[in-house]
């Protein structure tokens, strides 16, 4: 067995008196997908920011073992190797489409922007690796052309993964991929994103409060309450023999449709 | 009414050792946009007061100057800013692009070589090239500083996709010495290829958005492109109707209200040097055949 | 105990109780002390009366539910895996390659067709994209489930259809033990009958089964041993 992709140590954040975050400690592998949820307040946006570089920690650690097999603590990196890291590396996919795109640029520069980022200077490929992505996420090939502003919440999210996804990034952050969309809309997301980590080999943290989303997306799962993990494990093993309470208190509370 | 004298070139003498520090350190890296303290100046934003900043601060009583506007000596904003230097510095001024020593130009850049010793001050109103694409300052700062330029062939490519072809035409971003993209001010992509290894000094102030930037010379300042796309110079399909040139950068005029056009050079001092040469050929030609 | 070469699984000592920490953490005892092993090619059938903890039993072996004690073996070509201690990366693994599971009660996500549930789960068990086609395809079909519906997602269908899309999802993969979980309970005679003839086959191949089955007479066809469950219950029969 390979050693574990992202290791969080200990990692506490604090704003003012409230500790959004406690002595956080957990290990994810490469290909495995991990969901993090917990009501308002539990904390757990803050450690996805924490564990993707994006805010720092008042104490603790989070390496990353790069392609080259060192482990770095990403708090100790230059910035210049961190935005670096999530050009090539990593995703992070927002839950609200328009902070994850260039809303004024068409899809298929938004998609292409890594590739530019990492020195393609061919149009012609970066256009078409930018098609093939469109395709993948059911976008139809002749909106390529157009701005998101004309791209409906879906087809918005759909167009951010593509964006995430063009550099076969090894880790990807996903915070509610698919909060405050229509349900209809919800389950082919979920369906896509299921078949891109299954694909791809994807190493995943997911923040969701919808413990179907947790169920359907992830093998293991980190249950967080007031900035403190309760529980953990197999997914399904959590859900369905959930051993703390608070757990148990949120999958009793789960309306069925 | 007593007039008080103004201090050479206008401004206070501490003010010119600023923006020189400024501009030294803008040579020593090139294509960095260097912030400075710009002045308050006797004209508005947008009417060239980084330009005129920097001329004052080069300028001394021994240098000749010449200023032009989109090519031109006698638009009225070239005509001012000589008026200005003339007046607070007793500076000989010229039209001649050979015989300046410091040009101060608006949006062109001129069709005669420089050469070794000359200075061309441009005049610029937006100095950050990423700032289309990117509104925050924090965010363009550590762009350039990381050398994260990816996001300007995004640009380019929202062209191709749009237009079948880069359509920007004019302030077209260039890599200098290999490091920093830039915004060379609004000159023609024409004009470009001459910011490519040139003799003279070139320096680049915006006043509003107090910023200096410099290429020293003899610099390789490389237009940006795609391998598939590359830059072309722009081609006219007709010559100067004055002077017949094919290599210089034209202006359309429009002579009638039926359509009537025809094409000049937009640099005077070039078309009129021509001019003037094919007159005196004509002359001796005449001579000779008498 | 050591495990036999021939053993696909083994079953000691297990302990199973719920704490209701909702219901001022009442404690509600399921099984104890269970002990049991599946060979390689032998079907094993949990019997006793309902609610003594059967279902329950599969879950543990299939790592759905913690057991609090005891060790469950799973082999693994020449080794053993203990599902009882294993870490969540070996136990996904385990599911992937060595142990499959068929529910009670299909559960999917809404409009995934019927034949991308099936071909999906072939893909995660290795196969590549169209020999995952064809078992799809070759396992709806045995379990005549009319082509015209394979276009569809399962949600809509009677619970009959549905319980056979969930058995050929589970039969998809190339696990060495499968567990069924009342695979036969809507089915007819004739997809009851093809669902003997799909174990016998796996069987044949050095399948293990260890299951559940409410109808009579599919058990006594299948099942090589039926083990009474009650024998472990703390629980009196529902």
């Amino acid at each position: 067995m390979s050693a574990p992709l992202l290791v969080a140590e200990g990692l506490f954040k604090r704003y003012g008196s409230i500790a959004a975050c406690r002595d956080i400690s957990f290990e994810l592998d490469e290909g495995e997908a991990l969901a993090i949820v917990g009501e308002s307040g539990s904390g757990k946006t803050t450690l996805l920011h924490l564990l993707g570089g994006l805010l720092a920690p008042d104490s603790g650690a989070v390496f990353y073992r790069g392609r080259d097999g060192a482990s770095r603590n990403l708090f100790e990196m230059s910035e210049a190797e961190r935005r670096a890291l999530m050009r090539a590396d990593w995703g992070f996919v927002h839950q609200d489409a328009a902070r994850g795109l260039r809303m004024n640029v068409s899809a298929g520069g938004n998609i292409g922007e890594r590739l530019m980022a990492l020195g393609d200077r061919h149009y012609g490929r970066i256009r078409g690796a930018a098609s093939q992505w469109l395709e993948r996420v059911e976008i139809p090939l002749a909106r390529l052309d157009d701005s998101p502003q004309t791209y409906s919440g879906g087809m918005r999210q759909r167009l951010q993964i593509a964006r995430n996804l063009v550099t076969a990034p090894r880790l990807v952050f996903m915070d509610e991929p698919t909060g405050g969309l229509d349900v209809s809309v919800q389950a082919r997301l979920l369906d896509l994103i299921r078949g891109l980590i299954a694909e791809m080999g994807l190493a995943v943290v997911l923040v969701t409060h919808d413990l179907g989303v947790a169920r359907l997306l992830s093998n293991r799962i980190l249950v967080m309450k007031q900035g403190e993990v309760v529980e953990s494990g197999l997914t399904d093993r959590v859900l369905d023999d959930p051993q703390a309470p608070y757990t148990q208190l949120l999958v009793s509370s789960v309306l069925a449709a | 009414m007593t007039s008080r004298p103004y201090n050479f070139a206008y401004l206070d003498e501490q003010t010119k050792r600023m923006i020189r520090r400024a501009i030294l350190k803008a040579v020593a890296i090139p294509g960095y946009q260097v912030p400075f303290a710009s002045r308050e100046m006797p004209m508005p934003y947008g009417w060239g007061t980084g330009g005129v900043q920097l001329t004052a601060a080069l300028i001394g009583p021994e240098d000749v100057l010449k200023v032009i506007d989109q090519g031109a000596d006698d638009t009225t904003n070239a005509v001012s800013i000589r008026a200005f230097f003339a007046k607070t510095a007793d500076v000989a001024t010229t039209t001649e692009t050979e015989a300046a020593t410091i040009i101060q130009t608006r949006h062109r850049v001129p069709e005669t070589p420089l050469n070794e010793g000359q200075i061309l001050v441009y005049q610029v109103p937006i100095p950050e090239p990423l700032r289309f694409l990117e509104p925050r300052e924090t965010e363009t700062r550590t762009m350039h500083a990381l050398g994260e330029y990816g996001v300007m062939h995004v640009k380019l490519y929202e062209d191709i996709a749009r237009h079948g072809h880069i359509a920007t035409t004019y302030a077209y971003p260039a890599r200098v010495a290999g490091r920093y993209v830039m915004d060379p001010s609004p000159i023609p992509k024409f004009d470009n290829p001459k910011l490519d290894d040139c003799p003279a000094l070139q320096v680049f102030g915006a006043g509003r958005e107090k910023r200096i930037y410099a290429i020293p010379p003899y610099t390789k300042v490389v237009s940006l492109d795609f391998e598939d796309h590359p830059f072309e110079r722009t081609k006219f399909d007709s010559a100067c109707v004055f002077c017949g040139a094919t290599d210089s950068f034209l202006d359309e005029v429009v002579t009638d209200d039926s359509g009537g056009r025809m094409f000049v050079c937009s640099d005077t001092d070039y078309c009129e040097k021509r001019q003037s040469k094919q007159a005196t050929v004509a002359v001796e030609e005449k001579d000779a055949a008498e | 105990m050591t495990p036999r070469p021939s053993d696909l699984l083994v079953v000691e000592a297990l302990d199973k109780a719920f704490i209701l920490h909702l219901h001022g953490g009442k404690r509600l005892p399921v099984v104890t002390n269970v002990s049991f092993s599946v060979a390689r090619g032998e079907c094993v059938v949990l019997g006793g009366p309902s609610g003594v903890g059967k279902s329950s039993i599969l879950k543990i072996v299939f790592g759905n539910y913690r057991s609090e004690c005891g060790s469950i073996r799973l082999a693994d070509g020449e080794r053993f895996l203990d599902i009882a201690r294993a870490s969540a990366r070996e136990i996904v693994d385990a599911r992937r390659r060595l142990m499959g599971y068929v529910s009670q009660f299909l559960r999917v996500i809404p409009r995934v067709s019927t034949f991308d549930i099936v071909a999906a789960a072939a893909r995660d068990a290795g196969l590549e994209a169209s020999a995952a086609k064809d078992r799809a395809s070759s396992l709806l079909t045995r379990l005549n489930l009319p082509e015209r519906l394979w276009s569809l997602p399962p949600a809509t269908f009677s619970g009959g259809e549905q319980q056979r899309v969930n058995i050929a999802r589970g039969f998809a993969g190339e696990h060495r033990l499968l567990i069924l979980d009342e695979p036969t309970a809507s089915l007819d005679a004739t997809n009851r009958e093809a669902v003997v003839e799909l174990i016998a086959e796996r069987r044949a191949g050095g399948v293990g089964f260890l299951a559940i089955f409410h109808d009579d007479d599919v058990r006594a066809r299948v099942a090589d041993r039926v083990l009474d469950v009650s024998k472990f219950s703390e629980r009196e029969g529902a």
